[in-house]
């Protein structure tokens, strides 16, 4: 009997020492590009040109962050990215708990109705043309609200602060109501303050995502002047390419510079997601579990 | 709702429940005017465009409108069958799907099984914390790491010099054979940690006891992943499949676009920047539309297909 204990537990020590070492085989892999693009993006433009390093270049030098700047429309792409992602998140939460907070009652008239219209909108959409159709009639390209109006609401959203509304006691609700209060009154000084974990878990994912969105850019904006940082960044990839794609055995020096202007963009457009992400963390799993809840 | 009226003893005609149903909206105008705003939002953003889809049916050009557009039946749908760049998009999409299946769809399962198994609670959220990383990235920014790893002096290439794997640097993004591979990897290695979220918080709720009871029948800790953690598991990962199968056709346009380059387009190009290209490049509306709904209306078939065959293997449990 003993001699079978302490077979397993010599079993479970081999299985711990397999796991964690693969395990930390994958952190590398995580890692080390990461680190690359990082410690690149500080190398002078000739380290870049010879290659050869992994963790530490031969020269290190502020030159690609000097040129990035050097260029006024970074900053300016940077305003529009900070600008988009602030007020988009702002009203979009704020529209889908008004709507939320609506549909939560449940004697609302034409609720069914309202409920089953938003459902549908979760499984049918019109897709990329239709939609661009529409944006166009409505006079919002090349606008800055393209970035905000057409994001106000996501049903998705609706569902999960709806749910969150439901569970709020209602003797809260009851007795502002015989201290004369409205519903607007009711749903602004007591859910809106009560139901702030929510609404900072839709904020966090939000704004994730509007940080990261390019395809809005790319589908309605044409002018350069209201690109966010994703598709500048877009457009420093594509132009390098075909630029390092007419440069094949050409000039090595025109591919490096652009190179490290590339690197730095990518990590000046990172960073502000690595900034909030350990923040951003306390809400991933209340994040994931809120969607997972059905109506 | 007719609970609302229910202290009526007899049936209201309708008249009389119309009449009551305008008085109660009436009353309750502060609850309408919050809901209100988002029905109108719905009908402009969401039902006009799929009032839109007609388009597909019509031949539409940019100086007419929607509704004076002439009908032209299923004709857009017709040059789909004998168009080749479409259906090499098909095949390009079908390919990337299935390798992202194939592979994609096991790792996140065994990566969590791996996490949950590490008992150093340390180690295990700092595991956690890297590998949920790289899903915040866009995917602009991936595209633009991803074409920094693979340039003749990047990253891949040296380590696979240093490794003696090969003698002369090359560019794989150029090499449209590779394409498949990097878009499945690349994905992988955004998505995969992310993946784990949800099956990590299914098995935070195994009861431990049924942990204690196979130790003491002698089951070691491969047997007790495959005997007590995968079975708990698989009402999740049946969901996932599901949601996979019917996003078979759905592809990812912006990892397509920051990735895709004169070299490997021809196995790069995916239905979704098909779409694009064709509506947005090249302006021809109603053709992209027929195409974008001709390839919902297929996803929509693969999802209730896939949802009755999980179904049958879960004991007749629907999952969705």
């Amino acid at each position: 009997m003993k001699l079978k204990t302490m077979r397993r537990d010599w079993d479970s020590r081999v299985f711990d020492t397999i796991n964690i070492t693969c395990l930390s085989i994958i952190l590398i892999v995580i890692l080390v590009p990461l680190w690359n693009v990082v410690i690149s993006s500080f190398s002078s433009s000739k380290a870049l040109a010879e290659g050869g390093f992994i963790f530490w270049p031969s020269e290190l030098s502020l030159e690609n962050y000097r040129a990035v700047f050097r260029d006024n429309s970074i900053g300016q792409s940077f305003f529009i990215s900070i600008a988009k992602t602030a007020i988009g998140v702002v009203t979009h939460v704020l529209f889908c708990a008004m709507v939320a907070y609506g549909l939560s009652k449940n004697n609302v008239r034409g609720r069914k109705f309202y409920v089953t219209m938003g459902v549908i909108t979760m499984f049918f959409s019109g897709g990329m043309i239709p939609t661009y159709l529409l944006i166009k009639s409505l006079g919002l390209l090349n606008s800055f609200w393209v970035y905000i109006i057409p994001a106000l609401l996501s049903f998705y959203d609706v569902i999960i602060l709806m749910n969150f509304f439901r569970n709020v006691p209602s003797s809260l609700e009851e007795s502002a109501k015989i201290d004369g209060a409205g519903d607007w009154r009711v749903f602004l000084s007591i859910f809106i303050p009560l139901s702030m974990p929510a609404m900072a878990t839709i904020a966090m994912f939000n704004g994730v995502s509007q940080w990261n969105d390019f395809m809005t850019t790319k589908l309605y904006i044409t002018n350069e002047a209201l690109y966010p940082l994703q598709m500048k960044l877009y457009e420093i990839i594509v132009q390098s390419q075909t630029q390092s794609m007419q440069n094949i055995g050409g000039s090595v020096i025109i591919e490096t510079t652009t190179k490290g202007v590339q690197l730095a963009t990518i990590v000046i457009t990172t960073l502000p997601i690595v900034v909030i992400y350990p923040l951003l963390q306390r809400y991933f799993i209340s994040g994931m579990m809120l969607g997972a809840v059905k109506e | 709702m007719s609970k609302a009226s229910g202290y009526i003893s007899e049936k209201p005609s309708v008249g009389h429940r119309i009449k009551q149903f305008f008085v109660d909206f009436v009353r309750q105008w502060e609850i309408q005017s919050m809901i209100w705003p988002g029905v109108i939002f719905m009908f402009i953003f969401c039902y006009i465009p799929i009032y839109g889809l007609t388009i597909a049916f019509k031949r539409y050009t940019v100086i007419d409108r929607i509704d004076s557009a002439p009908w032209v039946a299923l004709e857009n749908f017709e040059i789909i069958l004998s168009d080749k760049f479409f259906w090499e998009s098909v095949v390009n999409t079908l390919g990337i799907s299935f390798l992202k299946l194939a592979i994609g769809f096991i790792v996140p399962i065994i990566l969590a099984i791996m996490i949950y198994e590490v008992s150093l609670s340390g180690f295990k959220k700092f595991v956690q914390t890297i590998s949920y990383l790289p899903h915040f990235l866009s995917w602009i920014v991936l595209g633009g790491m991803l074409i920094n790893w693979f340039a003749t002096t990047g990253l891949f290439n040296e380590l696979l010099l240093a490794l003696g794997i090969i003698d002369e640097p090359r560019n794989i993004l150029l090499d449209p054979d590779k394409y498949w591979w990097i878009a499945t990897l690349s994905d992988i290695w955004k998505e995969a940690g992310w993946g784990t979220i949800l099956y990590l918080a299914v098995m935070a709720k195994i009861d431990p006891t049924y942990y204690e009871a196979a130790k003491i029948d002698g089951a070691n800790r491969l047997k007790q992943i495959w005997h007590i953690t995968i079975p708990n598991m698989k009402l999740m990962i049946s969901l996932n499949l599901i949601l996979t199968i019917s996003g078979l056709l759905g592809s990812n346009l912006d990892q397509t676009l920051v990735l895709m380059n004169s070299q490997n387009r021809e196995k790069a190009e995916v239905i979704n920047s098909y779409v694009y290209r064709m509506g947005m490049t090249q302006g021809d509306f109603s053709y992209a539309t027929a195409v974008g709904l001709g390839v919902s209306i297929v996803s929509v078939i693969l999802l209730v297909s896939a949802n009755a065959v999980t179904k049958r293997l879960n004991d007749n449990q629907s999952v969705l």
